[in-house]
């Protein structure tokens, strides 16, 4: 069914634009916020020591984003950014069971619990 | 130096990697991150951090214009995700164990072969020389537009393909960048796909490869989010603009002239990382 494989494509294609544009303006947001106090020094990149945990965790990121934190609506923003190929796979396994391909709907699942894996491995 | 200016050179460098990179074809995070490193004395940490965030945003913002063209098979690109979501596990997960100075190696070996791989890019269809059974009943086939109808196409040499995806997976995880050429490679001359099906297809799935590092590499702080910042807009808004130039400039002249530039950064990657600077 070569229609719906297209359909589905450009389905695919327009979420991840939207999500790219969406992720991109809430960094800016933030990149102003952040930028516009003077006088903020510039963090020491020269040595790595990981970032604050503030900004290592999905929950926490969100409850800094809540309090007007800039940077952590920074990072929101590349949480965004980090789903939207995620939200991709999704469709896949979506589009595909509704076209009943079982094989690509079982394949992109795979991709799916792979990709959420990264998220729940603790160092 | 204020932090405002300071993150304004980052942004103005980014735009120009991004450039680069769409030019050449060889992506934003190849170039990004060895700038970052050798000019502003980041640390490989964040600088792969920040062009993994850069990798996705070009990754996503591309696709519209590739959907358009018709070109990507999301079956052949689903199928060989799974190679390179786990081989880009695997990457993150080594970054943490294997020091800068190897990784930066690494780097410049890559960096020299994309450089070497984009040039020798003819840009012509490989020839099919089987029918792959493997490929059939896994249904990696697809047509493309061609003057007049549509021209079909079948995966070869499946296990190898898939194989090299694990490997450009493992480089994407561990580097922080696309491996776009990595993953070129496989598709292009091993599974012997019509040369823009590959490049189109590969440009889908370092979106997805580099998803599958990021969770890594956010838990381990290696996305520091006011250097991710500047560098994420600056790639993006460079790759937008250097793939609509892409088709009014002269081609071969600018490559020639980039790829002389990527020679000289991977280069003195490799220099450093073997000396024990980075």
């Amino acid at each position: 069914m070569p229609g719906n494989d297209q359909r589905l494509e450009i389905a695919m294609g327009r979420m991840l634009q939207v999500g790219v544009t969406v992720a991109a303006l809430v960094v800016f947001a933030g990149g102003v916020l952040y930028l516009s106090p003077s006088g903020r020094p510039i963090p020491d990149y020269s040595h790595f020591h990981g970032a604050p945990a503030a900004y290592e965790h999905v929950t926490a990121i969100f409850a800094g984003a809540l309090r007007i934190d800039s940077k952590s609506i920074i990072e929101f923003g590349i949480l965004l950014l980090i789903a939207t190929p995620i939200c991709r796979v999704l469709f896949g396994v979506v589009g595909f069971t509704f076209m009943k391909d079982r094989l690509y709907a079982a394949v992109s699942a795979i991709v799916l619990v792979v990709l959420l894996l990264s998220f729940f491995t603790r160092r | 130096m204020n932090i405002l200016s300071f993150s304004l050179e980052i942004c103005l460098t980014s735009i120009l990697a991004g450039f680069l990179g769409a030019l050449t074809g060889l992506g934003g995070g190849v170039v990004i991150v060895p700038v970052l490193c050798l000019l502003f004395k980041i640390d490989l940490h964040y600088a792969i951090g920040a062009s993994l965030v850069s990798v996705i945003a070009t990754s996503s913002g591309a696709a519209a214009a590739y959907v358009r063209d018709g070109y990507s098979s999301i079956r052949i690109g689903m199928f060989l995700e799974v190679a390179t979501t786990l081989g880009a596990l695997l990457g993150a997960y080594l970054v943490a164990k294997i020091s800068a100075d190897w990784i930066g190696t690494v780097f410049g070996i890559v960096l020299l072969y994309s450089a070497w791989a984009s040039l020798h890019n003819t840009g012509v269809d490989p020839k099919r020389t089987r029918q792959d059974a493997l490929a059939t009943r896994l249904n990696l086939r697809g047509s493309f537009p061609v003057q007049g109808g549509k021209e079909d196409y079948t995966a070869e040499h499946v296990p190898a393909g898939f194989g090299i995806m694990f490997i450009a997976g493992t480089l994407s995880g561990l580097l922080g960048i696309g491996s776009g050429a990595v993953k070129v490679l496989a598709m292009d001359q091993v599974m012997k796909l019509p040369f823009k099906v590959s490049t189109t297809t590969s440009n889908f799935m370092i979106g997805v490869t580099a998803a599958a590092s990021a969770g890594v590499y956010l838990s381990r702080g290696y996305i520091f989010p006011e250097l991710a910042m500047p560098v994420m807009l600056g790639v993006l808004a460079g790759s937008l603009a250097g793939s609509r130039v892409l088709v009014h400039a002269p081609v071969m002249t600018l490559r020639w002239v980039f790829t002389i530039v990527i020679v000289a950064l991977g280069g003195e990657m490799i220099f450093n990382g073997l000396t024990g600077r980075l």
